[in-house]
């Protein structure tokens, strides 16, 4: 039995990730208690320093959950936003630190299932990673 | 505008390792432009040595600032009060930057966070390509406002050599030629005969060539 809690950060776009959101909360589905949501206007709005604060202050992962690649009302937001999460792994890995910690989720607003399916993916794959080795 | 790119991360935390108080500072010229040494970059580079120093035990301090210039006395200056609580200095401005830091705080180890590429500009979003070579005597009104001295691989003043094929240059095929553009864009200016024209050799002196150099406008010396 794992007891460890990873705590982790969400980026979500206020779109379609919370219109998901929205869904499973319909369905009365929950998310894990240790995401902690950070809503966006767009995910292509998120920097990279914005990724990379989480892990500074001892978040044990981070991820962001955006539109499909074909459907951000703001045309590229979405693949803006992957290749940041790509350069944050590129860093990660340069300071010897898994590079899994970090993902980038494609969701639309009817995927409500699949909203809280991601928040549980990232949850058991921090577990399997362990804590973050950023202390604070 | 100069054109830097980021030192690898690795590189930047072997060069700090012995410093327990880091300080980098970026500028808001050239490298702020070409995304690389701007605020936005010293907040990153300062978040990711602060990952690196809690997940090696803590006890690392990064500090960020970002200067007008870092090419400009005047700027430089601003910065003593703060230099004099850190053990090192990183400067991501391009490598006049870490110079001028070095000769104003001699006592400080500074050490450069970029490597300076060329003068370019942006040819698209996050593509830079190179334009100029400070060769100090500017020639590419004629060529049809190409510089054949930046940008041909020999920096050919006569003409396109054997390795031109199809408008590309022999180094590679991402690399257009020059001279190809010229000869058409004159060509198409009904400029042609301009470049037969006889012209003496040019003075290679104000280059690189003559050694390092310095200007002097005495109408600004104080």
């Amino acid at each position: 039995m794992n007891d460890f809690q990873p705590q982790i950060v969400a980026f979500c776009c206020s779109n379609c990730a919370s219109a998901a959101a929205k869904i499973a909360d319909g369905m009365k589905k929950t998310l894990p208690d240790n995401v902690k949501i950070i809503q966006v206007p767009c995910t292509g709005r998120i920097e990279v320093l914005h990724l990379l604060k989480p892990f500074e202050n001892g978040a044990d992962g981070v991820y962001v959950a955006g539109c499909q690649d074909d459907s951000c009302q703001f045309i590229s937001g979405i693949s803006k936003a992957a290749k940041r999460v790509a350069h944050v792994k590129a860093i990660l890995e340069a300071l010897e630190i898994e590079p899994d910690r970090i993902s980038l989720f494609n969701l639309s607003a009817a995927k409500g299932n699949r909203f809280v399916e991601v928040a549980y993916e990232m949850t058991d794959r921090l577990k399997e990673l362990g804590p973050t080795p950023v202390k604070i | 505008m100069i054109v830097a790119e980021a030192k690898p991360v690795k590189e930047i935390l072997e060069m700090v390792k012995d410093y327990q108080k880091v300080l980098v500072i970026g500028c808001k010229g050239c490298v702020s432009v070409c995304n690389v040494g701007g605020a936005k970059e010293a907040a990153i580079l300062a978040s990711t040595l602060r990952i690196a120093g809690k997940k090696n035990g803590g006890g690392v301090e990064v500090g960020e600032h970002t200067l007008e210039r870092q090419c400009d006395p005047e700027y430089v200056d601003e910065v003593k009060d703060m230099v004099e609580n850190y053990d090192a200095v990183i400067s991501i401005a391009c490598g006049v930057g870490p110079q001028f830091l070095s000769e104003r705080y001699p006592h400080k180890r500074v050490f450069p966070g970029v490597n300076t590429k060329f003068m370019g500009g942006a040819i698209e979003h996050g593509v830079w390509a190179e334009r100029c070579a400070g060769c100090g005597q500017c020639v590419v009104h004629f060529f049809g406002g190409l510089c054949p001295v930046a940008r041909c691989s020999k920096s050919l003043f006569n003409g396109p050599c054997g390795g031109s094929d199809s408008g590309k240059c022999e180094i590679s095929k991402d690399v257009d030629c020059i001279w190809d553009m010229i000869v058409r864009k004159m060509m198409a200016e009904g400029r042609l005969q301009e470049l037969v024209e006889f012209r003496p050799p040019k003075n290679w002196t104000t280059a690189r060539d003559g050694g390092p150099r310095k200007l002097v406008r005495e109408e600004l010396v104080k």
